[in-house]
């Protein structure tokens, strides 16, 4: 049977068998491939959905990519579980096992330096939200606020109206710059304990269903030994704060660290 | 305290990570696709569809 080689990460060499269920992307289990020291996780793919031609189109079909990022996630995860994995990109994908060892050796030296930065480390997920909704009442104690269940006769109500409106996009202003100036703060003091820090792009509320305006949302690169104490840290930053939420996931593989950190100078050839 | 209680990941955390993040290899398929910005394909081609699932309130139903 013919296929096409899915490269999930590089790893040094772990002792640990994976989870016998394990499957990957397209349902077939992964599989380790040696060379020089450095191990491939691969498994088998269709030609018809890996070709660079199917690949484009597949990428933009929501239900696919969520399939095969949910199974290179699961992938990623395990590996996560045994050793220090390095993610590839998704959809790394090549002919047959003899392109993935010429890949391998080409790119030795990138991953071993890659590997020893990420080697026991993690990445956890931060992310602050400015409230729509200013808290109930905020407004309510304004001077001329209008008293509610008690409309004055002859009153216009659609001045009224307006006026709440302005007043609640004021409030929602209010949040979202104390939001900003919260987000700011955290993030400085999370990115001086992590030994690495990437901001990403907001997420998209349409995407997320998240409520809230997202403010900061951020990658941290944590020992695994000092993971505890950076959830604790988030955990004691996060409190009693009006109108502001924040939201941590991990522990994530590196993926967000797999380049050159952004204090290296890129090295010329 | 219990820290590490993993939940089912969101997606959109997922694909804050998987189309952009990791190390980018030329593969023998992959050799064009790595040069491609696949984030912006790939939420592009995300907010239309679920644009297309969750209808704005105020687009008109016809």
């Amino acid at each position: 049977m013919t296929g096409l080689r899915y490269v999930y990460a590089v790893c040094r060499p772990f002792r640990s068998a994976l989870q016998a269920q394990l499957t990957g992307v397209a349902g077939t289990p992964p599989k380790q491939l040696t060379h020089h020291g450095l191990v491939a996780v691969v498994s088998t793919v269709p030609e018809g959905d890996f070709t660079e031609e199917a690949l484009r189109a597949r990428l933009e079909d929501l239900d696919w990519l969520t399939v095969t990022a949910r199974a290179h996630q699961q992938v990623i995860d395990a590996l996560t579980a045994v050793t220090t994995p390095l993610p590839l990109r998704l959809a790394t994908v090549f002919r047959d096992d003899s392109g993935v060892r010429s890949m391998m050796e080409a790119r030795e030296d990138d991953f071993r330096r890659v590997l020893d930065r990420l080697e026991g480390r993690v990445e956890w997920g931060v992310k602050v939200y400015a409230d729509k909704e200013p808290a109930a009442g905020a407004d309510a104690a304004g001077p001329g606020a209008a008293e509610p269940g008690r409309p004055e006769p002859g009153a216009v109500p659609g001045r009224d109206h307006l006026r709440m409106r302005r007043s609640q996009t004021r409030a929602r202003e209010d949040v979202r710059q104390r939001a900003t100036a919260f987000a700011d703060a955290l993030h400085a003091r999370l990115s001086a304990f992590a030994e690495d820090a990437r901001t990403h792009a907001p997420q998209n509320p349409a995407l997320s269903g998240a409520t809230g305006q997202n403010v900061l949302n951020s990658a941290y690169l944590v020992p695994r030994t000092e993971s505890e104490e950076f959830v604790e840290l988030v955990d004691r930053e996060k409190d009693d704060v009006p109108g502001i939420r924040v939201e941590l996931t991990g522990p994530w593989a590196a993926y967000s660290f797999t380049g050159e950190s952004a204090g290296e100078p890129e090295v010329g050839p | 305290m219990t820290v590490v209680e993993r939940r089912e990941v969101a997606l959109v955390d997922l694909l804050d990570r998987l189309p952009a993040g990791g190390v980018v290899v030329t593969g023998d398929i992959t050799l064009r696709i790595a040069d491609v910005d696949l984030v912006r394909i790939d939420l592009n081609a995300l907010i239309s569809s679920v644009n297309e699932q969750v209808p704005s309130p105020r687009d008109d139903p016809t």
